[in-house]
């Protein structure tokens, strides 16, 4: 969502590592109205990157939301961020699934195809090698439901495209532990 | 023991079980309500503003020279967004302020309605935590934990936006009760481990200095008493930042002046060669580091924060401990006597040889005359003939500001009150007439210039209002002269707009108010004049006028390392070469 900041500050020249990752950040939130906004503007202030953000609530009488979030940059941003997420008031947890190793990714796509002939074939083709389920159809179009890893969908709107893509739909990323422990 | 009453009353009666006995405030609209309540009461002093950004800076001078929380009061819509300046300030600051604003009807709340803004909105990046209060029956948790939140952990600006309706809806009020919050546990304790680490470190170190902020000042009068202990224990060398002055006495043997853009000699370059930096309640802000790839580059750094974001922000770290001054200055201090720790005195010894050196240079002298008064003798002589008594010092922002952080000393924490995180012209005199009111009887003088005066002049009516015997005293250079210095220093000496043109005759403008005014134009009448300005029982507003073209020494150019300073050229009239001192790199940055 954000562009990354350019120039780099000759201040923070010390810190900067030209090693960009990418993180998958699990915030935990009291459920109160702005806390969206306050996560998303900690990010825009400060110059962090957003890729991808979910939010809803996961525990509806103790009003618990789960913000997920895809982030980039240099390992040093990333503790910054999860530091100055952690320092929010209705912030309860943060925490960095992508260090924790054992998680899980998904993200649902909905794709939406346009093509006769030759095209639909290939098209019905590989939506059943990726999985995808049609949710509608009419003579000259798809929509497919596709859920996986964001590189699986990329990997398959890229396919599509030839063939007639119109449009792509995406939730985000959603992610949890692995193993019988919560986050 | 909960009472029933309306949403005004219990903003009122929070405010009293809060222990709040003083707020700054201006009326309007959207929360008569509470002021009609005031009305009724004599337990809280109003004090009116007459600016709400006035109130902001009163209520942060009364907070800091206090320890206690300081509250403001202001309508919707341009009372709220009066108070942004001030409330940015705080959070930079780090000063416990509670602001209580008026907002529309909750049903007109996203209608445009009259004097409406998004206060949460505008507010939620200048504050701790906000709230909107929708409904009565959440007002008393939330006016409760706004206190709460502002003044534990790291302290900082909460703002309550209240609805005019939910002023005049009844509901239960619940006094304070035991602190439970849902989500917000400030660290208080670091882990023993870490301690044990630190006190090694120190034990080992060759060439150790002590970095402290405005941390220890915030975490209240024991931990500056800690400090001095474990500076006397160690007895290793100790530099600060503007905002931290105070916590370790400037009269105390170990003291090496503040470090940073104007800091010493002595500290920038103990800073620059120490191998290793203690680190307490101190965030390595740009004007403290200096060119970053260059900060002290063989040292390890212990770093003491309550605020776990400040930690490798802008400098990495061997050791965080993250727990608040206080109470970990009390654990090094115990855990350091209980394992008989010493200091490697040999090594010690050498290091203190280097750092008097250093401090032979005598960074802060400047070129004295008899003719004009030089800024830094002005505050020199202050000093000399206020040093004595209870004094509080403000300033607002520019070289007067550093001058007076120079050559003002400070022996107790709580005494010196500036902008130092935003740099905030018109903050000394609102934040004077705070201090003021926290402490009736001392003398608290705002040292200023002739230009940040002017940003809040409006304020001498308060201070006439409320017999507040503030006074003003302005190093009056008919510039900005901190920006007419970057220009001589970035621009080629192109002026762009940095002269005062037009300025007031100070001391007519002081009897308009009712104040008094002096002018003192002569360094051998400068003492005089200055205790005239101390024994007259009021408001003063003294015209300093000193030499117009000094610059602010010794200086780090942007961009340039702690051991590459800018000293003040005694020796001649010629003055030093500065425009090309700073190179491309360094004339990005502020
Ligand atoms: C509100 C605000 N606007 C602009 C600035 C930029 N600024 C920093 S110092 C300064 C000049 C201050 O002049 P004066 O009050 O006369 O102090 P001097 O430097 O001359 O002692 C200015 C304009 C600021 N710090 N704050
Ligand atoms: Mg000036």
């Amino acid at each position: 969502m954000n562009t990354p900041a350019s120039p780099p500050s000759p201040y923070s020249a010390a810190l900067s590592s030209s090693k960009i990752e990418s993180h998958t950040l699990s915030v935990l939130v009291d459920n109160e109205p702005g806390v969206l906004a306050r996560v998303v503007g900690l990010f825009s202030g400060r110059g962090y990157n957003i890729e991808s953000l979910t939010v809803a609530e996961v525990a509806h009488a103790e009003h618990l939301s789960r913000i997920t979030i895809a982030t980039s940059g240099a390992p040093e941003t990333i503790d910054q961020i999860h530091h100055q997420l952690e320092r929010l008031v209705p912030v309860h947890q943060v925490t960095d699934l992508t260090t924790s190793a054992r998680s899980l990714e998904r993200e649902l796509a909905m794709v939406k195809v346009r093509g006769r002939g030759e095209n639909r074939a290939d098209a019905l083709q590989l939506a059943e090698a990726f999985r995808a389920r049609i949710i509608d159809a009419t003579t000259e179009s798809f929509i497919f439901e596709l859920s996986g890893k964001p590189g699986k969908i990329d990997e398959f709107v890229d396919l599509m495209r030839p063939i007639g893509l119109v449009e792509v739909s995406r939730t985000g990323v959603a992610a949890i532990s692995r193993g019988p422990e919560p986050i | 023991m909960s009472k029933e009453m309306t949403g005004a009353e219990m903003v009122v009666e929070a405010l009293k079980d809060q222990g709040v006995d003083t707020i700054f405030g201006y009326p309007g609209g959207a929360v008569l309500p509470i002021y009609d309540v005031l009305f009724h009461q004599e337990k809280i002093l109003h004090v009116l503003v007459r600016h709400e950004q006035g109130a902001a800076h009163a209520a942060e001078g009364y907070a800091r020279s206090s320890g206690k929380v300081g509250v403001l009061l202001v309508t919707s819509g341009p009372g709220a967004t009066n108070t942004i300046t001030g409330l940015t300030d705080a959070l930079m600051d780090s000063i416990p302020l509670v602001c209580i604003t008026g907002q529309v009807p909750t049903h007109l709340i996203g209608s445009d309605a009259f004097q409406e803004c998004d206060t949460v909105g505008i507010t939620r990046h200048c504050t701790k935590h906000n709230y909107l209060v929708k409904n009565v029956a959440d007002l008393p948790r939330i006016l409760h934990e706004a206190f709460y939140v502002a003044s534990t952990g790291r302290p900082g600006p909460v703002v309550i936006d209240i609805p005019k309706d939910v002023q005049f809806s009844r509901g239960f009020y619940t006094p304070p009760a035991g602190v439970a919050h849902k989500t917000y546990h400030p660290k208080l304790d670091a882990d023993l481990s870490a301690i044990q680490a630190a006190v090694e470190m120190m034990a080992q170190a060759k060439r150790p200095i002590f970095y402290t902020g405005g941390g220890v000042i915030n975490s209240g009068p024991a931990a500056s008493t800690l400090l001095r202990e474990l500076v006397a224990l160690t007895g290793f060398p100790i530099t600060s930042t503007l905002m931290g002055l105070g916590a370790y006495p400037a009269s105390g043997a170990n003291w090496l002046g503040m470090l940073g853009m104007h800091g010493t000699f002595e500290a920038n370059n103990a800073m620059h060669d120490c191998d290793l930096m203690i680190a307490v309640g101190s965030r390595f802000d740009d004007r403290i580091t200096g060119r970053l790839d260059a900060f002290s580059p063989g040292s390890k750094k212990i770093h003491i924060d309550i605020d776990r974001s400040s930690i490798n922000k802008n400098v990495k770290v061997d050791l965080p401990i993250v727990g608040d001054c206080g109470h970990v200055l009390e654990a090094l201090v115990r855990v350091w006597r209980a394992e008989a720790k010493h200091a490697d005195q040999p090594s010690l010894d050498a290091w203190w040889d280097e750092i008097n050196q250093w401090r032979a240079k005598k960074s802060l002298a400047y070129r004295a005359s008899s003719k004009t008064i030089k800024p830094q003798y002005a505050v020199q002589r202050l000093y000399a003939l206020t040093q004595n008594k209870d004094v509080y010092i403000t300033t607002e922002v520019g070289q007067h500001q550093m001058w007076a952080a120079q050559h003002y000393h400070f022996d107790e924490p709580n005494r010196w009150m500036t902008s130092g995180g935003l740099g905030t012209m018109g903050y000394g005199l609102p934040a004077a007439i705070g201090a003021q009111l926290a402490h009736p009887k001392a003398l608290v003088i705002d040292i200023a210039g002739e230009a940040s005066i002017l940003m809040n002049i409006q304020e001498m009516s308060t201070a006439i209002q409320y017999r507040l015997p503030v006074k003003i005293f302005i190093l009056n250079n008919e510039y900005m002269g901190m920006v007419r210095q970057w220009q001589e220093l970035l621009h080629g000496g192109r002026y762009s707009h940095s002269y005062s043109e037009a300025l007031p005759d100070f001391v007519k403008l002081a009897e308009a108010f009712g104040a008094k005014g002096i002018r003192c134009s002569d360094p051998a009448l400068l003492d005089a004049a200055i205790e005239e300005m101390i024994n007259y029982d009021g408001p003063v507003i003294f015209d300093c006028l000193v030499d117009k073209v000094e610059n602010c020494f010794p200086m780090i150019p942007s961009g340039k390392a702690h051991n590459d300073m800018l000293l003040a050229d005694l020796s001649d009239d010629a003055g030093l070469e500065l425009g090309s001192i700073i190179d491309e790199k360094g004339k990005m940055l502020v």
